[in-house]
């Protein structure tokens, strides 16, 4: 009995070892999960609530657009009558029938040419507000009066004045974005220190050296504020103003 | 030696206007200074001693009376007047070496060659003992040492007249001793002639051969001038029991806390 206890004591003692062998290769297995899963689990943490949520909407959009009498169109039926659009939005057709990539990209081309000039003007027209105090009592009412003007209203005086949808457009763009790049330019030129001004005087830096040296750098946050301020402004009008003056582009399209 | 000082302050009135209001700041100062003398102005705190360094850089206009730098009115500001400001007042978006190449730019900028400026900018942080942060930004680096630099600044432009504008104010004592030792270095070794604004007794008698006296404004005058009889260089701790030095010392005290003590609020 001893004799046969120990035997097998001996026979389950003797695979241990050859456990311990195959356990071996785990450390590579380890590395796949400290590393891949756990970046996996992150980026499924960010990919998936988006990708449930927008499934959960289109449902839900299905379900009350394919009743009989809706109005609007289902996600389906619009996948089988536009699809053409979706897939390949970079065909042409004709002048005017061109693909929706080529619209937000003639869009985006005005914007940034509309977009351009009010940059240059508004850091131009603010500096020259913050810098002096004439300036600043003989436009800031002008200004504040005709930022109010919505950016739809200047359509058909620039319709009136370029008699064509291009410039136009660029005008509204332009229109749009400027006021806040004035006046928060004029307000970064007017905060930059004594200090500062001081040290430039004792220099003696001409107006243009004052200008690049000092002012655009000193006020450099506030401007691009305003520049931010004015990207996306100029983006809601370009699509509106798009709709009125027709031609080519993405609110035009729309 | 020509029949008129370096720099002359002359019969200078200074006084500010706001509506109708009128506040005369200096009355009738009067000052002569000679080249490569060290001349402190001392006073209680609103008493003008600002304006007046303001006045001789440019950087206000007199009111009445006149500023001659050489025999020749001056009315604007320049480099000829290199002002160390109290807040050292640089550029905080160029590192050290370009808020010094600024200055040595625009006043060299026809007179010496690229490779000679690069090695003027060098020589002026050297003087100060801060070439080894030359790549720093002034938000990288202590007040001391901006300070510094403020100090390099203002000698690269050669300046017929350094003037200092409570450069050591904001300072603690350590770093202001240190600095004022600088101070003292550069002015034996470059022969500036140099205005100080203070109001620090112990720094007015160490580093000046002239102290001016200010009674207190509205329209302040020069109340007093004192020479300061002391040999040069000066050792800060074996000044401290010297006796020439604390009579000084003691006449200044004597003007700014007996004659003309603080009465106003400050």
């Amino acid at each position: 009995m001893n004799m046969h206890a120990l035997k097998t004591e001996n026979a389950t003692a003797a695979p241990l070892p050859a456990g311990e062998v195959v356990r071996l290769p785990t450390p590579k297995p380890s590395f796949i999960t400290s590393k891949v899963i756990p970046n996996a689990k992150n980026i499924a943490a960010n990919v998936i609530p988006p990708i449930l949520m927008i499934g959960l909407i289109l449902v839900v959009w299905q379900i009350l657009c394919s009743k009989p009498g809706a109005t609007l169109p289902s996600p389906s039926k619009i996948r089988t009558e536009a699809y053409d659009l979706i897939v390949d939005p970079f065909f042409i057709a004709g002048p005017q029938d061109i693909g929706l990539g080529w619209r937000v990209l003639t869009s985006l081309q005005r914007v940034a040419i509309g977009y351009g000039f009010a940059a240059v003007v508004g850091i131009l027209l603010g500096t020259l507000v913050g810098q002096s105090v004439w300036a600043m009592r003989g436009l800031d009412p002008i200004f504040q009066i005709l930022r109010t003007i919505s950016p739809l209203a200047w359509l058909p005086i620039s319709l009136a004045a370029f008699r064509d949808s291009q410039p136009s457009a660029i005008f509204v763009i332009f229109i749009t974005a400027v006021w806040p790049i004035i006046i928060i330019t004029a307000v970064g030129i007017r905060n930059i220190p004594q200090d500062y001004r001081n040290v430039a005087a004792v220099l003696r830096l001409n107006p243009a050296e004052f200008f690049i040296k000092v002012m655009i750098p000193s006020a450099a946050p506030y401007i691009f504020t305003g520049l931010r301020i004015g990207i996306g402004l100029s983006w809601l009008a370009i699509v509106a103003a798009e709709m009125l003056t027709g031609g080519v582009g993405i609110g035009f399209f729309i | 030696m020509p029949a008129y000082p370096y720099l002359k302050i002359d019969h200078v009135d200074k006084s500010f206007k706001r509506g109708s209001a009128e506040t005369e700041v200096l009355k009738d100062i009067t000052l002569g200074i000679e080249k490569g003398e060290y001349v402190s102005i001392i006073g209680h705190s609103g008493c003008g001693k600002s304006t007046l360094l303001n006045l001789v850089a440019g950087l206000l206009p007199v009111s009445s009376g006149a500023i001659l730098l050489e025999n020749k009115e001056v009315n604007d500001p320049g480099p000829d007047r290199a002002v160390v400001f109290q807040n050292h007042s640089l550029l905080p978006w160029l590192t050290v070496y370009a808020n010094v190449k600024i200055a040595v730019d625009k006043v060299f900028s026809g007179t010496k060659t690229k490779i000679q400026r690069h090695d003027w900018i060098m020589h002026n942080l050297d003087l100060v003992q801060m070439a080894h942060a030359k790549d720093k930004r002034p938000s990288e680096i202590s007040g001391g040492m901006k300070q510094r630099v403020g100090l390099a600044r203002a000698l690269a432009m050669e300046p017929k007249v350094l003037l200092l504008d409570e450069p050591f104010g904001a300072l603690d004592a350590l770093t202001r001793a240190h600095l004022q030792d600088s101070v003292m270095a550069i002015h034996t070794k470059l022969g500036n002639t140099v205005l100080m604004i203070t109001h620090d007794v112990d720094e007015a008698v160490l580093l000046s051969d002239r102290i001016v006296m200010m009674t207190n404004g509205p329209a302040a005058r020069i109340g007093e001038i004192l020479d300061v009889p002391l040999q040069r260089p000066r050792k800060r701790l074996a000044l401290a029991g010297d006796t020439t030095y604390l009579k000084c010392r003691q006449r200044v005290l004597d003007f700014l806390y007996e004659r003309h003590h603080f009465v106003e609020a400050a």
